[in-house]
């Protein structure tokens, strides 16, 4: 029954999901694998991030892609925001504390969403919500192609920055010994909130690549939060290349356990592969042993 | 002068006096009535345009008032369930301390479930405009009538029509995938689905539950492909609905018919207009009025002037608000008992429905049947029963 006419589109589906997945992904490994913050505002943001590009289409008709250029940067503008006005001064530098913060934001932020947007699920039409693009004996739908090489190129444009810029080696200087760094001269708050305005960029691109064929609530962000964590610990805490391929891996589990096992009883596989991750390999794909 | 004063003062108490009872009068107490509906959340469409069909009836109502109440007006407490049991629960709570006399609504089963039952405590009237899970009426709860029909009577009528209709056909369809809402509405109808139709020759290959909201469906429709049934039957509520199909059109997936029960938008002049090509076609077995009536036609009119869609949840509510109307009507009184006395004993006739007069047996109106219908050159048209038929059927859609 289960040919090479449904396996294929099925694993197609899940691998331009797992993009998106990665890029979300992306963003928290930045975060919590290279600055070991537990950001469980993450999925928050990603909220505030979808809600961004709804608002920018209904109001002024702004397509999702061309909101782009709008929505990262002003991401990017509320993560070093937060992380300069909110996370730093309120954690006093302790991560227990960080973690409760970010849980605070988390809930601040949802129950706001809630007030302003009620608990609707929104979604946005555009010309191409309905497109698909036959692949082999595949029809895969336009906006998941484009998030596919959207959540790519974002995550080639990240890497690059971790590795050859200035900033990239600040942030990589700060990871592996904040003291030294600190003596050497790098302004160690900035690169913190420089890498927390990052990651929630990434969250800003992953936004305008979702919502043409995704919806939007205050509660959309948690779905995604679990499996980018998931991503993350399986990638190797802190590696983009572990983020991007673990996520990949991630979307196609989850499509062919949705396709064998039924829509609910298929997220089974991420919970699985979690867990025997941290049992057989906790340093995950790309991760190094410390 | 003084005398003048005095005259004028005593015309001014005695016009006073004169004019205030017949101000008292002509405003005797309105009836506060409870709707609720789920307004916002995942099935925030659906409660809106059965919020809308009660505003409407309201409206009509209020014209004349209820004439043995002096023309009392009914005076509205909206209220809104978010989609979820617990919500729609707690607005019950709210509305019997407001000290409504009845309640109309919850759309959804799930929220019926919890709204009749909360309501029950206060013995407060609940008319259940439509969610169609039997148990709603089964719990022995004296204060639940529902108008419309259920799903065993959804079910049943869908699975013996189908076996009509494939009979008439050359029994060309032999096997059903069921495509349902993972919720009681959706599970139930399924449920009640596979039980009838391995009767009538029918192998039912899979059946496949789905959340609120999904917004993929290529896994479901995938699956579809590799399972290839003749006959795809959904049972869902509209987004999901308007989504499979939209999916199965994009993945080229095209059974021998889509025949729903009780499909959110089968037989939806919104997603109609929304979708011809995905809509073309598909038969439903759902909540309809007599397309003979013209009271129907004019409330379509009324309801499509509004920029609104004439969707059933219009026209379910507005019919049970007009029959909790009757029952206050004929109770002469705003008191709950006497106002469940008066439903139980309804036999409303004024009303678009196919259901003839209204009889209460344990809160369901007995009388209540869907009819069938199907999109026939972009419109929804009734094709069985005959007596209220516009077109006749097109089974199989394709050989």
């Amino acid at each position: 029954m289960l040919d090479f006419a449904i396996l294929f589109p099925s694993v197609l589906n899940g691998l331009t999901t797992g993009a998106v997945y990665a890029l979300v992904a992306l963003g928290l490994t930045l975060i919590y694998g290279v600055l070991h913050i537990i950001n469980f505002a993450h999925g928050a943001a990603l909220m505030v991030a979808l809600y961004m590009v709804y608002l920018l289409k209904t109001w002024l008709g702004l397509d999702p892609y061309l909101a782009l250029p709008l929505v990262v940067p002003a991401m990017f503008a509320l993560g070093y925001a937060l992380q300069r006005g909110v996370i730093e001064r309120a954690s006093h530098g302790r991560d227990e504390n960080i973690l409760l913060v970010t849980l605070g934001l988390a809930i601040v932020l949802e129950n706001l969403a809630l007030l302003v947007f009620k608990s609707d699920t929104r979604t946005i039409e555009t010309a191409y919500t309905l497109t698909t693009v036959p692949i082999g004996p595949a029809f895969i739908a336009l906006p998941k192609l484009v998030a596919f090489v959207g959540a790519l190129a974002c995550a080639a444009a990240l890497m690059w920055v971790v590795a050859r810029t200035d900033l990239g080696r600040a942030i990589r200087a700060v990871a592996k010994e904040k003291q030294g760094a600190r003596l050497v001269g790098i302004d160690v708050a900035h690169v913190y909130a420089m890498s927390f305005g990052i990651g929630l960029a990434c969250l800003g691109a992953a936004a305008c690549f979702l919502l043409p064929a995704y919806y939007v609530n205050p509660q959309v962000g948690g779905g995604f939060v679990l499996v980018a964590f998931t991503i993350v610990v399986l990638g190797g805490m802190g590696s983009f290349a572990g983020a991007l391929v673990g996520g990949l891996l991630i979307g196609v589990v989850e499509s062919l356990g949705g396709l064998m096992l039924g829509e609910s009883l298929g997220q089974i596989g991420i919970s699985a592969i979690f867990i025997a991750v941290l049992l057989l390999r906790p340093q995950g794909l790309f991760g190094a042993r410390t | 002068m003084s005398q003048r004063r005095s005259f004028l003062a005593q015309s001014a108490a005695g016009a006073t006096a004169l004019a205030f009872p017949l101000i008292a009068g002509a405003q005797p107490k309105p009836v506060k009535v409870g709707i609720l509906h789920p307004v916002t959340g995942a099935l925030a469409f659906s409660g809106q345009q059965c919020r809308e069909g009660a505003l409407m009836a309201i409206e009509d109502i209020n014209r004349a008032g209820i004439r043995s109440l002096g023309g009392a007006k009914l005076d509205v407490m909206l209220g809104d369930a978010q989609s979820t049991p617990q919500a729609g629960s707690a607005e019950i709570e709210k509305m019997n301390e407001a000290g409504c006399s009845a309640v109309v609504g919850a759309f959804a089963s799930a929220i019926c479930l919890a709204t009749t039952q909360a309501a029950a405590k206060y013995n407060l009237p609940h008319v259940v405009d439509v969610g169609v899970a039997d148990q709603i009426v089964q719990r022995g709860l004296k204060n639940t009538f529902r108008f419309g029909p259920g799903y065993a009577t959804c079910a049943q009528v869908a699975v013996s029509n189908l076996h009509v209709l494939n009979t008439l056909a050359g029994k060309p369809a032999k096997s059903v995938m069921i495509i349902h809402e993972e919720s009681l509405f959706g599970t139930g109808t399924a449920n009640l689905l596979a039980r009838e139709l391995p009767g009538f020759g029918f192998e039912v290959k899979e059946i496949i539950k789905h959340a609120n909201p999904t917004r993929d469906f290529n896994n479901i429709v995938l699956r579809m492909k590799a399972v290839n049934p003749d006959i795809v039957i959904p049972a869902n509520y509209f987004n999901e609905y308007a989504l499979l199909v939209r999916t199965m059109q994009q993945q080229k997936v095209m059974p021998k018919a889509i025949y729903s029960v009780l499909g959110g938008a089968a037989s939806s002049y919104k997603f109609l207009k929304e979708f011809p090509d995905a809509a073309n076609g598909i038969i439903d077995c759902n909540h309809w009025f007599n397309p003979k009536d013209k009271r129907a036609a004019d409330l379509r009119r009324r309801v499509e002037a509004k920029g609104l869609f004439f969707t059933y949840e219009v026209f379910n509510t507005y019919t049970a608000v007009r029959l909790l109307a009757d029952a206050i009507e004929r109770a002469r009184s705003a008191d709950r008992a006497a106002i469940i006395d008066a439903l139980d004993k309804s036999a409303f006739a004024d009303h678009f429905m196919p259901y003839g007069a209204t009889k209460f047996v344990n809160g369901q109106n007995e009388g209540a049947q869907p009819l069938m219908t199907q999109v026939i050159k972009g419109d929804i048209r009734v094709i069985v029963p005959r007596e209220y038929r516009e077109a006749d059927p097109i089974f199989p859609l394709r050989a």
